[in-house]
């Protein structure tokens, strides 16, 4: 934005040199040809930039989109959440049937991330550590619950545990019931958000190499040994970035949980189904007031995300010394 | 401890990458496997290390059959070809890993760190993480992290690769006083000629797949036993000419041969004169041919001149010493006539493989 104001100063050196100073005294006009007076004179434009118009027209672009789309939207759930004062947002979360959607929404995170997490690491140890026949249709299944729309996904858990399913009347005749119960939600939010962890990591442990590994096997490290002291460690920070992501997703799934619960207030609600249920029945404040919740969900995985990605900053080469 | 390995075979997706090689190192030895990219050198140290399995042959250490046993179990120290340093651990930690993972006691892992930080000149640095190292202090590290469990085999994969000129020269020196005072058997690959002449032992030239020489430095480079060794251990000029009995002919020249090639009859050879081994004359004598100097390139204590000999299929080299190159003053465009003393000839094979021409080199 204030690129002009730094083009300008002194130190660059790509204008201190050709550019007369202009505070410099009034000189003798160097005799020859050259003695013409010198027009009035711009900054010139640097070779690597472009055109100011250019530049302000993308910035005012990229203004108005995430202010429209973004902040407007973000302001007005805050707003109406709060509408009525602090006191009815307050009450509004401490509803009954709202703490049970909270509860569920921790629950079914709960089970669902480290799940994914195990998932994740396990398919991209695999991925990147072994040559195996048909390594790349692995690796486009798991990008399968991206591609498909969550109802789908819902729909699909609904086919095989419901009661008219393939595993459902077996597992009802067990006394274990799947759709419209926890453990349909869980299974279907599972689905939805397992590529999360598998995504962040297989890129990055595939740009890490196995040389590590096969270090410390020469060094007589076991397997074990090795997934703590180095694997582990090498990866964190991408499992932890997967995790995060993977937690906003599993805590906000609406579609495909939405097919599989069967809204059944208290139970089976989840907090995006409350919200759902809630702006249904015109309880427009208590719907916000819930809606807060994921928004601020939105603002804590936002600010853990980029404290991950300020740790993962190369580190400063500064330290490094002659051999 | 000695290695043997034993006709060992290798393909990587039906593509091979060993072809029966055999190879003997006696206990204590510093050797070099030397070799152009994609002729199997890193593969074979990478089967001696049990990082990889081969597919036929065995490999022996100290007599004993160590085919069926995992990396894990041999304690060979291997220096990767980037090091491998593990990023998250400091110098000390690298190095006491290999300790560590083996449960020594505490005191016993800080001595046994120390005094490797000592061989390797690297006390000061042991909180340093990988990252805030030199290239040249990462590769001690690397060796001294291989070396904690005072294994009896060392393998180095192209230590010097990643290195520059300068720390590249020191490092090479500082290995070979190395080698010498701990002598533990040691193997290591490297595609750069001089590398492997510093260094070694005995050198180990390798080309698609298989052993083509072994010998002393002194050995492989005097009497190169195939066109191949002949091509990749320095510079050289190529003829393509005829054998017959003593005597090789190239475009009606007749060249005398030192050591009689192995042909009865005439066949088809390839004739190989090193540039130094190139006489420059102003005017012809007995047994030269004709050139035109295209370009004088001194090189320090060398002077290479760059000729066209349109008979002699193009482009030839020859280098002078100064003296000599002054004597001529020779400049481009002279015409001067060429002498070689001294030819080697190798009969032409039709099933020639070739990492050189395969890798494009």
């Amino acid at each position: 934005m204030d690129a002009d104001a730094r083009g300008g100063g002194v130190t660059s050196p790509a204008l201190a040199v050709p550019a007369p100073d202009r505070e410099a005294p009034p000189r003798p006009a160097p005799p020859g040809p050259a003695a013409v007076p010198a027009p009035p004179r711009r900054r010139p434009r640097r070779a690597t930039e472009d055109p100011a118009l250019v530049r302000w027209a993308l910035v005012a672009i990229a203004l108005l989109f995430v202010g429209a789309f973004v902040l407007v939207p973000a302001a007005t759930v805050v707003a109406e959440a709060l509408r009525g004062g602090v006191a009815l947002w307050w009450k509004a979360l401490v509803d009954p049937d709202a703490l049970a959607a909270v509860k569920l929404t921790l629950l079914v995170a709960a089970i669902a991330v480290p799940l994914n997490a195990l998932f994740g690491l396990a398919a991209a140890w695999s991925v990147t550590r072994f040559r195996y026949a048909g390594k790349s249709v692995l690796v486009s299944l798991v990008d399968l619950p991206f591609g498909v729309s969550p109802v789908v996904s819902g729909m699909a858990t609904v086919l095989l545990f419901g009661a008219h399913g393939w595993l459902g009347p077996w597992l009802l005749a067990h006394g274990v019931k799947v759709v419209f119960a926890v453990p349909g939600i869980v299974l279907a939010t599972v689905f939805v958000t397992f590529p999360f962890v598998a995504r962040e990591l297989i890129p990055f442990m595939e740009a890490q190499g196995v040389e590590e590994e096969e270090a410390a096997l020469v060094l007589g490290a076991s397997g074990w040994q090795i997934l703590t002291r180095v694997t582990l460690p090498n990866v964190k920070w991408s499992l932890l970035y997967g995790v995060i992501l993977c937690n906003a997703r599993a805590m906000g799934e609406f579609g495909a949980v939405s097919v599989v619960s069967g809204h059944i207030r208290g139970l089976t609600n989840t907090v995006p189904l409350q919200v759902e249920i809630l702006y249904g029945e015109y309880a427009f404040q208590a719907a916000f007031a819930v809606a807060s919740l994921l928004f601020l969900l939105a603002l804590v995985t936002l600010v853990a995300k980029k404290g991950l990605e300020w740790h993962h900053r190369p580190r400063p080469s500064a330290l490094r010394s002659a051999p | 401890m000695s290695i043997v390995v034993r006709e060992v075979e290798k393909a990587f997706d039906a593509t091979p990458v060993l072809r029966g090689v055999s190879l003997e190192i006696p206990d204590g030895e510093l050797v070099a496997l030397l070799g152009p990219s994609g002729c199997g050198k890193t593969t074979l140290l990478r089967i001696i290390a049990g990082l990889e399995s081969a597919d036929a042959g065995e490999v022996r250490h100290d007599g004993e059959d160590v085919s069926a046993r995992s990396a894990r179990e041999r304690n060979v120290g291997v220096v990767f070809q980037h090091y491998a340093l593990f990023r998250h651990m400091t110098v000390e930690e690298n190095v006491a890993f290999a300790l560590r993972v083996r449960r020594r006691p505490r005191a016993q892992v800080a001595a046994r760190v120390a005094e490797l930080l000592r061989l390797v000149q690297l006390e000061g640095l042991k909180g340093r993480y990988p990252q805030q190292l030199s290239g040249g202090q990462r590769q001690r590290v690397a060796l001294a992290r291989a070396l904690a469990t005072e294994p009896r085999i060392l393998l180095l994969d192209e230590p010097f690769g990643a290195l520059d000129a300068r720390v590249r020269q020191e490092l090479r020196r500082w290995l070979r006083r190395l080698h010498d005072e701990l002598h533990v058997t040691s193997v290591f690959v490297t595609h750069d000629q001089e590398e492997a002449f510093e260094v070694a032992d005995r050198v180990v030239l390798m080309n698609a797949g298989r052993v083509e020489q072994v010998g002393t430095p002194a050995q492989v480079f005097e009497e190169p036993a195939s066109a191949f060794v002949m091509r990749f251990l320095g510079a050289v000029n190529a003829f393509k000419g005829w054998v017959e009995g003593d005597r090789a002919f190239v475009s009606g020249l007749d060249l005398e041969l030192v050591a009689p090639a192995s042909a009865a009859h005439r066949a088809r050879a390839h004739v190989f004169v090193r540039p130094h081994e190139l006489d420059v004359h102003r005017a012809p004598v007995p047994g030269s041919f004709a050139a035109n100097v295209d370009r004088v390139l001194p090189l320090g204590a060398a002077v290479r001149i760059e000729l066209s000999a349109p008979g002699f299929g193009g482009m030839v080299e020859a280098e002078l010493d100064v003296r000599r190159s002054e004597a001529l003053a020779l400049a481009p465009g002279d015409a001067v006539h060429l002498s070689p003393r001294r030819v080697r000839v190798f009969p032409s094979r039709e099933d020639e493989l070739d990492s050189l021409t395969a890798s494009g080199l």
